[in-house]
């Protein structure tokens, strides 16, 4: 079996992370395989992507049994986990973390990566790092502190607080929590309704917020109105409006 | 028939040269640097043009000197032959050169990037002199006008690792003017040489020398050089015609004399 597992329901892909046996954990064929699937997603067939995980984790973060094996943490943070971070971000799509069981370390820093958060309600958030003496890595600071703001960010990911689900949901974490059978319904429901929409100006949004945590008011007026223009030149801008005007809804094709 | 490796284009009062060797990212040959020297000259020349913007393709500024062509020649060939010199034409140009920058400009690209007078740049530019890599340095400026650019302490950490600079950096060094969204490197590039090319012709070349003059000469030389140019430029038609449409509250009509 292999440790990725990527599936195509119409222009929805999923790509599930296969090692039930340890929560999911990533060792390099993890890796491999979520960075073939990423690229895999590209495809402009492919309008929405979700991530989720085989068994009863999303993701454990690091195999410690590989972990003692790297030569150079450095090296080797920027060969596995950091394409893959850049990866999710730079995809002009929707990512959808689903979040079917425990979240922990970089597995945290992963969904917290994705463009949105859906969980089951038995899943667990868990910071991990700390606890064996480490600081969060693969992206957790950057993104965490953005979803969470600096101080509750700092507090939780220094107490290294096990978060339920719907503790989760109350802090913004995640932006919906179901039944944990009724997750893959669900996140297909959802992933569905991405994939219908204007699929460029879903990436170009993505980017206009990305860009945003930086940018002075000035640079993002000018960001939005260059991508604007482009908006403009594709057909799901055409289709929009004539379906305005024909008042009925509008069909787009994500070109 | 085959494809032009340099394709050009006039828009108003702008020229616009694009490299059109997509295949090998650009390449600098010595055919495509001949083909991009005598369309700028070309344009330089023709007095209904006031801006020209030079680029690539979306992939690619240009990612290099053409590697086949330098390991099959030696230094006397290298030498004899003055592929380099030709370089120097561009700078000896008086039209302003906005270089349009995408993905890799590297060595000869980057190079011939700062050869122009203002560098815009798609957020997806990748801009470095990699020549290190190789075994050899950069020939064709790079040392000299990297380091004029962007400083002693990032030139000597580009040229001497190899490594590239993102848009980002290459802004916050002082390499590239302007950086947007990689849907409107063109544009962008294109509105600047509208924007120049609606100027007075006189005062942007004069201004343009002045500017140039402030890497070669002395300060008190290129202060000297500048007010002279200033006169100059007050005794142009153009500028009665300025100072006319300011007080008159209109926008001023230059005619380049």
């Amino acid at each position: 079996m292999a440790e990725v597992e990527v599936t195509r329901d119409g222009a929805v892909q999923t790509i599930t992370l296969n090692r039930p046996d340890v929560l999911n954990a990533f060792n390099r064929a993890l890796h491999a395989g979520l960075r073939d699937a990423l690229k895999e997603a590209r495809d402009d067939e492919v309008r929405a992507v979700v991530i989720t995980g085989a068994g009863r984790g999303f993701c454990a973060g690091q195999d410690l049994a590989e972990f003692q094996a790297m030569p150079d943490i450095r090296d080797s943070l920027e060969q596995t986990y950091h394409p893959n971070i850049r990866a999710i971000r730079a995809l002009e799509k929707p990512i959808i973390a689903s979040v079917n069981g425990a979240c922990a370390g970089a597995g945290l820093s992963l969904a917290c990566a994705c463009d949105l958060r859906i969980a089951a309600d038995n899943a667990a958030f868990v910071p991990g790092f700390i606890g064996i003496g480490l600081v969060p890595d693969s992206g957790g600071t950057f993104f965490i502190h953005r979803l969470l703001g600096a101080p509750r960010a700092f507090e939780w990911m220094t107490s290294n607080r096990r978060l339920s689900a719907a503790e989760a949901h109350a802090w913004g974490l995640v932006s919906e929590v179901v039944k944990a059978d009724a997750l893959p319904t669900r996140t297909a429901e959802l992933a569905a309704t991405y994939a219908a929409l204007p699929t460029r100006a879903i990436g170009m949004t993505k980017r206009l917020f990305d860009n945003a945590d930086t940018a002075t008011l000035e640079e993002q007026l000018a960001l939005e109105a260059q991508l604007q223009a482009a908006a403009t030149q594709t057909e799901d801008f055409r289709e929009g409006v004539a379906a305005f005007h024909d008042k009925r809804p509008p069909k787009f094709s994500g070109n | 028939m085959a494809e032009p490796n340099v394709i050009v284009e006039r828009d108003g009062r702008i020229g616009i040269v694009l490299m059109n060797r997509p295949q090998a990212l650009n390449a600098l040959s010595g055919e495509l640097m001949s083909s991009v020297v005598g369309a700028l000259e070309e344009l330089d020349a023709d007095p209904e043009i006031r801006a020209i913007v030079l680029g690539g393709g979306e992939r690619a500024f240009a990612a290099g000197a053409d590697i086949a062509e330098l390991a099959a020649g030696t230094p006397i060939s290298l030498y004899e032959n003055r592929r380099i010199d030709q370089w120097d034409t561009i700078k000896n140009l008086r039209t302003p050169i906005v270089a349009a920058v995408s993905g890799f400009c590297l060595g000869g690209g980057c190079e011939l990037a700062m050869l122009c007078d203002i560098v815009v740049a798609s957020e997806t530019a990748k801009f470095g002199q990699p020549e290190i890599n190789l075994g050899v340095l950069p020939g064709a400026g790079g040392t000299q006008r990297l380091t004029r650019a962007v400083g002693k302490a990032i030139a000597m950490d580009v040229i001497l690792t190899g490594r590239m600079l993102s848009a980002r950096e290459a802004l916050d060094f002082g390499l590239v003017a302007r950086v947007v969204a990689k849907e409107a490197w063109l544009d962008e590039a294109k509105r600047v040489a509208h924007a120049i090319a609606a100027k007075g012709p006189v005062a942007v070349r004069l201004a343009k020398e002045a500017i140039d003059k402030a890497f070669e000469a002395p300060l008190a030389v290129g202060v000297d050089f500048e007010r002279r140019a200033f006169y100059l430029a007050r005794a142009s038609e153009d500028a009665e015609e300025g100072l006319n449409a300011f007080v008159e509250k209109r926008p001023p009509e230059f005619k380049g004399r």
